[in-house]
Order: C-alpha cells, then sequence, then structure tokens
C-alpha cells in the first residue's frame, strides 16, 4: 500500500533522515519506534508532502507521492494524526472536524460526521466547544477524528500517545485498534514502544535516521536489544 | 453640538474608510504573517482605474468601481505570486522589504503612466443634483458620500464575518492562519487560500480607494501610502489579524484625527494619532480585541 525507498530527509545541513525504506500492506498496524529526535515525525512529514525528499521513492497505492502537493496526497486517502494535535485551537469541535472533511464533497460531510460521533461520543457532546479549552486527551480524539474525516485507506498517527495519563493512552490504543478492525491500515510513530509493539502487526526501530532493526511486533518485542533501549530492560 | 456631532460623522466616515483599508492589511497579516505594505498603493491603482472609466471612457460608475476592483483583484493575486510566493519561507525583513519595494514600485509605475500631476475625482454620489441631506438650517450636514462610506463599511463587515464564519472557504482562511501545517495536512491547498485572502484584500482596497479619493478628491500616484499607514496603523491599533478588531481600529482612528484636527491642530493630528497607538500598545500590545493564540509545544 505504502512503499518508501531509500529517503534522504535533510533540514539545511542536518541530515534527519539517512537512507530509510520500509513498507505498508493493506490490513497492517506498521509501528516506527525510536527515542527523541531519531526522525519518525521528519519521515512521516515527508510521506504526507510537507517535507521534501533528495532520493529515492515514495509510492501510496501504486503511484508515486514524492512530489505530489499534500493537499493532493489527502485526497488519495492518505491522512496524518500530527504530533502535538495541533487542532484548530480558536476553532469549534465541529468546526475542527468539517477541517477534516476539507477534501469530501458536502453531501457526504454529515455521514463522515456521524461515523466519527460513533467512534468518539465524547467530541458529540462537546461539538460547540472551542477545541482550545478541550483536555489532552480530547484534543487527541478531535486530532484523529479530524484525520478520519477524509475517509483515509492509510491513517498515519504521530506519538498518540504524548503526555496522556496512562489510562488515556489505554483508551487511545483500543480505539487505534478498533479503527483498524474496522478496515483502516495504520502506520504508528510512537516512542512508547511497549504499547506500540503490543498492537503491531511489523515493526521497525529508528535510530539517528537509520533503520536498524524490524520484525512483527512479537519478535521485536522479544529482541534482547529493543529490550534493553526502549522497554526498560 | 451640533459641530461635535458633524465633526463625529465625518471622523466615522473617514474611519470608515481606513477599516476598510485595514481589512486587507489584517486578513494577509493574518494568513501570511506578512505586512503587505504595498496594499495602499493598491487603493491608488483602484482610484485611477476608476477615475479613466468614468472621467476618460464616459461608463457609469458602478460600472467603474467593479472594473477597478476586477483590475485590483488580479494586481492583488500577481504581486503575491510573483514578489512574495517565492519568499514563503524566507526571514521576515526579506519580505518586509520587498513589500517596500513593491509599494514604490507602483507608485513610480503610476508616475509613468499617469504622471505626477494630480486629477480631480469626480463627484459619483449626487442624487437630483445635491451632493448631501442637510438638518437644523444647514447646520449638520450630511453627504451622500459619507453615507455611502458607512454603508459599504458596515455591509463588507457583514458579509466578510459571514465569509469567513460560515463558509468552507472562509474557514480554511481561518485553519490557514492557525496552522498552515495542519491545514494542508486536511487537503486545503494553501496557495490557493492566501491567493484568494489577497483577492478579497485587493478588491476592498479598490472600493476603499474610489471612497476615499470621493471625499477627498486629489488623486495623484502617493494617494494611497499616507491613508495605507493609517489603515495599518488601525489594524494594529484593533489587534492585527482580526477583522471586528479592524473594524473598531479604523473608526476610533478615523475619530480621533478629525478631532485632533478640529479640536487641536491641523499640523500636529498625525502625531496624535500615532501618540494613541503607542499609548494603546503599550497597555495591551495585542491591540483592542487582538487575542493572544498560544504558543504550541
Ligand atoms: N525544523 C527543524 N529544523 C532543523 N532540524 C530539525 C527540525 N525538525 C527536526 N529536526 C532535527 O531532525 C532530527 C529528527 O527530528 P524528528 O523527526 O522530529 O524526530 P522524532 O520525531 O523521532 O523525535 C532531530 O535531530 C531534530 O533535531
Ligand atoms: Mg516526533
Amino acid at each position: 500500500m505504502l512503499k518508501v525507498e531509500n529517503i534522504n530527509v535533510y533540514y539545511g545541513s542536518i541530515h534527519a533522515v539517512k537512507g530509510v525504506s520500509f513498507e505498508v500492506h493493506p490490513g497492517e498496524i506498521v509501528t516506527l519506534i525510536g527515542a527523541n529526535g531519531a526522525g519518525k515525525s521528519t519521515i512521516l512529514n515527508t510521506i504526507s508532502g510537507l517535507l521534501r525528499t533528495k532520493t529515492g521513492s515514495i509510492t501510496f497505492l501504486g503511484s508515486s507521492i514524492a512530489h505530489t502537493q499534500p493537499h493532493i496526497i489527502v485526497r488519495q486517502g492518505l491522512a496524518q494524526v500530527p504530533e502535538g494535535r495541533r487542532i484548530f485551537q480558536t476553532m469549534t469541535v465541529q468546526e475542527n472536524l468539517e477541517m477534516g472533511a476539507y477534501t469530501q464533497k458536502l453531501n457526504v460531510v454529515a455521514e463522515e460526521l456521524d461515523r466519527v460521533f460513533r467512534q468518539f461520543p465524547r467530541l458529540k457532546e462537546r461539538r460547540k466547544q472551542v477545541a482550545g479549552t478541550l483536555s489532552g486527551g480530547e484534543q487527541q480524539m478531535l486530532a484523529m477524528g479530524r484525520a478520519l474525516m477524509s475517509h483515509p485507506k492509510l491513517l498515519m498517527l504521530d506519538e498518540p500517545s504524548m503526555g496522556l495519563a496512562p489510562i488515556l493512552v489505554e483508551q487511545i490504543f483500543e480505539i487505534i485498534q478498533t479503527l483498524h478492525q474496522d478496515g483502516t491500515t495504520i502506520l504508528l510513530v510512537e516512542q512508547n514502544a511497549q504499547m506500540a509493539l503490543s498492537v503491531a502487526s511489523r515493526a521497525y526501530v529508528l535510530e539517528t535516521g537509520n533503520i536498524t532493526l524490524s520484525g512483527t511486533g512479537a519478535e521485536l518485542t522479544q529482541d534482547d536489544r529493543v529490550r534493553k533501549a526502549y522497554l526498560g530492560g | 453640538m451640533l459641530t461635535f456631532l458633524n465633526h463625529l460623522i465625518s471622523g466615522i466616515s473617514l474611519g470608515s474608510v481606513y477599516a476598510i483599508i485595514a481589512l486587507g492589511y489584517t486578513m494577509v497579516y493574518g494568513i501570511a504573517k506578512m505586512l503587505n505594505f504595498a496594499h495602499g498603493d493598491v487603493i491608488m491603482v483602484g482610484a485611477y482605474v476608476c477615475f479613466f472609466m468614468v472621467s476618460s471612457f464616459g461608463l457609469h460608475p458602478i460600472i467603474g468601481i467593479l472594473l477597478a476592483m476586477v483590475v485590483c483583484t488580479l494586481l492583488g493575486i500577481v504581486i503575491e505570486r510573483l514578489a512574495y510566493k517565492p519568499l514563503r519561507q524566507a526571514p521576515s525583513l526579506a519580505v518586509l522589504i520587498t513589500a517596500i519595494g513593491m509599494s514604490y514600485f507602483l507608485q513610480n509605475a503610476a508616475q509613468l503612466l499617469w504622471t505626477s500631476n494630480y486629477k480631480m475625482f469626480p463627484a459619483f454620489f449626487t442624487f437630483g443634483g445635491k451632493n448631501g441631506v442637510s438638518f437644523f438650517d444647514g447646520r449638520l450636514n450630511l453627504s451622500w458620500t459619507t453615507i455611502v462610506t458607512i454603508l459599504a463599511c458596515l455591509v463588507i463587515m457583514v458579509v466578510l464575518t459571514l465569509f469567513t464564519d460560515k463558509t468552507k472557504l472562509g474557514k480554511a482562511m481561518r485553519a490557514c492562519s492557525e496552522d498552515k501545517g495542519a491545514a494542508q495536512l486536511m487537503g486545503i491547498n494553501v496557495n490557493t487560500t492566501i491567493s484568494v485572502t489577497f483577492a478579497i484584500g485587493s478588491a476592498l482596497a479598490a472600493v476603499a480607494g474610489v471612497l476615499l479619493c470621493s471625499a477627498y478628491p486629489t488623486l495623484m500616484p502617493t494617494t494611497g501610502s499616507m491613508p495605507g499607514i493609517k489603515a495599518f496603523t488601525a489594524a494594529v491599533f484593533g489587534g492585527i489579524g482580526s477583522i471586528p478588531g479592524a473594524l473598531l481600529g479604523g473608526i476610533l482612528l478615523g475619530i480621533i484625527e478629525i478631532f485632533a484636527k478640529a479640536y487641536i491642530s491641523t499640523q500636529v493630528s498625525d502625531a496624535i494619532v500615532f501618540a494613541v497607538l503607542i499609548i494603546v500598545l503599550l497597555v495591551k500590545p495585542t491591540g483592542l480585541l487582538g487575542k493572544q493564540i498560544r504558543e504550541k509545544v
């Protein structure tokens, strides 16, 4: 479904992503784990078209998107929930969701809204509330709901558990699994390796811009190096 | 008392023009985070286009205004595409200098095309041979220009507020103002949205140019620059980025300016206007209606 081959991404002279390749197949949850600064967000933003790779290729559903503009990539069925949620603070919950449906025809927006409200009843209760006043967990739900409004074929999540209490982290991961069961393919970026590996079909470990390990979620959970570096021994 | 009322009405009328210009500054600032210094000169171009359409080609003033809006809209889009878009990632100082350069370019182009001699802008707003209505034996006068200016300002404010609050494109503009990266992830074409903002601001500049020259009829290549600076002041005064702020800032600035001229001194009226701005910014740095958007982590 998504094939990333040998991408190199720079910020000026900083070489942030160094020849990374990986794949996501239809129906999978693939996770990319790595410490802060490893290059995870840079990879997602390059796939979304916000950053450009110097080399290699990015293929989504059979067509190259390495030079496609970000708003077109969304139309092709690839959505991202960015790190730090980045919801529109001054807009209401419902307006945020409507922005998520920007690429949709007007007559299906109500339908998508219903679907997202069923998934996140909490957002329905707060639909008129200004998004900046939501709690952290609610903001994460809004960010996810907003991305789902475009009915993506592949959903990329950048550290959805960041800054949330353990109970909320559990909740967010349950939602991720539900979305997956409902047929959404997921590329999940996390520092919380334990949670990420527990839901992943396959996983990649990223260290300072390089992929150093890959395997199924279960394999990596057993791997000594992973246990030591990411799972606290 | 009636003199006071006369001054108040002139102030509101002048302030309405400032408010319409301030909208262009504030909307462009909100979305592109840049100060479009050339905005004042787009006003001048609008006024010239309307002047020639009406005086030289004998077209109806309404047609003249509409054509001025079309020309300014295109001009605004072209300026953004050629001068500002290539600098989207550049430091803001580079963008500011480019904008100042664009301002001089427009003024010089106008001098070449239309010479630096002033033109007398015709009086459009007359009905039945009269240019206004008077009350109390002529001690309270309301010119049609004043009435049209204030009404135009109100209509523009209402329409623009509805546009940004209710329409898909208007909401996309707000989304881009807040976070361009996130807006792109929603599938919003940021470049198109910025173009639309420049187009709207420039069309309004054409309207402002015609209204301004109807009240102060000497038209020359530098006509737009001082009102441009004052309107920018009004936008900052009201809270840059805020549409109601542009209205409030514009009207207050107009009133302060006219009162300062009438009751204090014509020479220092501009100094008083800017002094008020400085005081407001010292007390409330975001302007009267400006909001501090929380910094993201
Ligand atoms: N806007 C930027 N400008 C310069 N360097 C950046 C920028 N964003 C990220 N980096 C650098 O690129 C590297 C990868 O960052 P990032 O992709 O954000 O990592 P992660 O998401 O894994 O924490 C880091 O060394 C970071 O300092
Ligand atoms: Mg990151």
